[in-house]
């Protein structure tokens, strides 16, 4: 993961923004001309596609001769060649499993306190955020120093596994988990809500499952999705801690078979891209859904 | 009705006034999760610097700070950082007052803000892979540039795999990022400004001059160190790229992993304790220049 000081601006639930275009068509202020913000977009945007495009047309090379070839693709499904991509497929998998647990993590364990602070301790609120918030300020390499005595008894209590990361990936996480469902409770009034249902007769229990959550929804599914993409690009603490997942597979593999690597490389960038594209629309839709109401 | 209502009010706070005290052990699963694994790691990590091999408290192993490869290390890191974020803050911010033009709810803004962020934040490895197939030896743009400007850019040995050579993946994560904090503050502009400007009779140019930059401003020195800061902090692109140190972060790793070069004990600690220090000054003037932007911004 590149980012440890990131406050992701990726909630659910944006604040609604003002247009900035004069009414008359005459242009004032900052907003640039749509011309010019054409222009702009239009350059960067084929800039960034570079290094991307290269990626794609790099996959296709054959080693050697520089002829287009569809063989590494091949290579994947290949029995013969299985063996070559076994470490892939069980960093594969193991981050895949890493990411179920962290995704628990995040329910069983944040977003409790999340609801609890919400409804009772208006005063833990601050606290719970400060919590969250703090490993965006501390770079991950940093907490890795730490991490590596404390796997050494985590180690000895449960043995090296890789899916025991999902505890320390767990804490890179709670930034980017935290701040959608947070975004996505300052919607609506919590403590109203559960009133009105408690008052109704609802246990504790039925408020939570069938009143509370089904408002958060959106916020639940952003924090989900955004945590499965933090599990699945990282790389420092497993990289330190010399556990297989994806990112670590992924580096070896470039060593012995760069072109795989980069078809999964790329085709990762792309699953992420399409996560976030998810969760920005399911943000839209919520948005426009709620003025018809 | 008044009655039923302070009667159930009543009810309810006597209900919570009974669990207040058990209530509390609610937070003890999550408490209990962050101090072990963040708490706990944190401290370690901060605090081992200043033990000795054999567990006695000692400041001795800040003298690590004059071994010339550290310092080396540390200057690398900085400067690398620096000035990738510097040029990244120029074009995301270019790139960022386009995108003021695009509907603030429409696709164009989704597709751009998505793409950000997986370059921005989840790009890792994954993109040192997409450089080293951009400029690498016999790369794309490595061959084109060869066949137009016949520079061989990797003449020297191949210019991605040096320090110098990070600021190319560097800016490519440090632009996304700029443009995903920044253009909160350019939403912030009221278009009521600029049509105050105009009827004033001002200028686009005195509008930037006089409202525009000055708004803006701690917005723009806040995303500079916040970019500052995560490029400070990166480790995998570089770790993809560069097999010894170079870097602060590399150099932690290497000491983890090897016996210590330098000839301190907990030389990593003692590392982290430096890192932490520049990220402490550098999230504090961040947070200064950010209670500025807020300003703005109501």
């Amino acid at each position: 993961m590149t980012a440890a000081a990131v406050p992701p601006p990726l909630d659910a639930v944006p604040t609604p923004r003002v247009r900035t275009r004069a009414r008359s068509g005459v242009l004032t202020g900052a907003v640039p001309s749509a011309v010019t913000g054409l222009a702009v977009l239009v350059v960067a945007g084929a800039l960034f596609l570079v290094p991307l495009a290269a990626m794609a047309w790099f996959t296709v090379q054959q080693a050697g001769s520089g002829a287009i070839t569809a063989a590494h693709y091949a290579a994947i499904l290949d029995p013969a060649q299985a063996s070559n991509y076994a470490d892939l497929f069980t960093g594969l998998t193991n981050s895949l499993g890493i990411c179920v647990l962290t995704v628990a993590i995040v329910l069983v364990l944040l977003l409790p306190a999340m609801l609890l602070a919400e409804l009772r301790y208006p005063a833990a609120r601050r606290v719970l955020e400060l919590v969250c918030l703090l490993p965006i300020s501390v770079p991950t390499v940093v907490l890795v120093v730490g991490f590596v005595p404390v796997y050494q008894v985590v180690g000895a209590l449960v043995g090296p596994d890789a899916w025991t990361l999902a505890l320390a990936i767990g804490v890179i996480v709670l930034p980017y988990a935290y701040r959608p469902i947070r975004a996505n409770l300052s919607t609506f009034n919590v403590v109203v809500l559960a009133e009105a249902a408690r008052s109704l007769g609802a246990s504790w229990p039925a408020t939570v499952l069938r009143v509370i959550l089904p408002n958060l929804r959106r916020g639940l599914l952003s924090s989900c999705l955004l945590t499965i993409s933090v599990v699945l690009g990282e790389f420092t603490i497993a990289n330190v801690l010399s556990r297989t997942t994806f990112q670590t597979a992924l580096l070896l593999l470039q060593q012995t078979d760069p072109y795989v690597a980069t078809i999964f490389a790329l085709g990762a960038l792309l699953l992420v891209f399409l996560l976030l594209v998810v969760i920005s629309t399911v943000g839209a839709l919520g948005r426009s859904r709620r003025p018809r109401r | 009705m008044t009655a039923a209502s302070v009667r159930v009010g009543r009810r309810g706070a006597g209900a919570s006034l009974r669990r207040r005290g058990v209530g509390w052990l609610g937070f003890a699963p999550f408490g209990v999760y962050v101090v072990l694994f963040l708490g706990i790691p944190g401290v370690i990590a901060v605090a081992s610097g200043f033990f000795a091999a054999d567990g006695t408290p000692t400041l001795a192993n800040l003298a690590a700070f004059t071994d010339p490869v550290i310092l080396k290390d540390f200057w690398n890191s900085v400067w690398v950082s620096a000035v990738s974020a510097g040029v990244s803050a120029v074009l995301g911010a270019l790139i960022a007052w386009a995108l003021t033009a695009a509907r603030p709810d429409g696709a164009l803004r989704a597709v751009v803000d998505s793409a950000s962020s997986v370059l921005a934040q989840f790009g890792g490895v994954m993109l040192a892979f997409a450089w080293i197939a951009t400029v690498g030896p016999e790369a794309l743009v490595t061959r084109l540039i060869q066949a137009v400007l016949h520079v061989d850019i990797n003449g020297n040995g191949p210019f991605l795999y040096t320090v110098g050579g990070l600021l190319l993946p560097y800016t490519y994560f440090g632009v996304p990022l700029m443009v995903l904090t920044f253009l909160p503050a350019l939403d912030g502009l009221k278009p009521q400004w600029g049509e105050a400007v105009a009827t004033l009779g001002g200028t686009r140019l005195q509008y930037w001059l006089r409202v525009g930059v000055p708004v803006l401003a701690p917005a723009f020195l806040g995303s500079v160190i916040l970019l500052f800061a995560n490029a400070f902090s990166s480790y995998a692109t570089a770790a993809a790229l560069i097999d010894q140190g170079g870097i602060v972060p590399l150099a932690i790793k290497q000491q983890l992993t090897s016996e210590t070069i330098v000839g301190v004990a907990n030389t990593a600690g003692v590392l982290a304790l430096g890192m932490v220090a520049i990220m402490a000054v550098l999230m504090t003037g961040y947070a200064a220049l950010e209670r500025r932007t807020r300003r703005w911004q109501r």
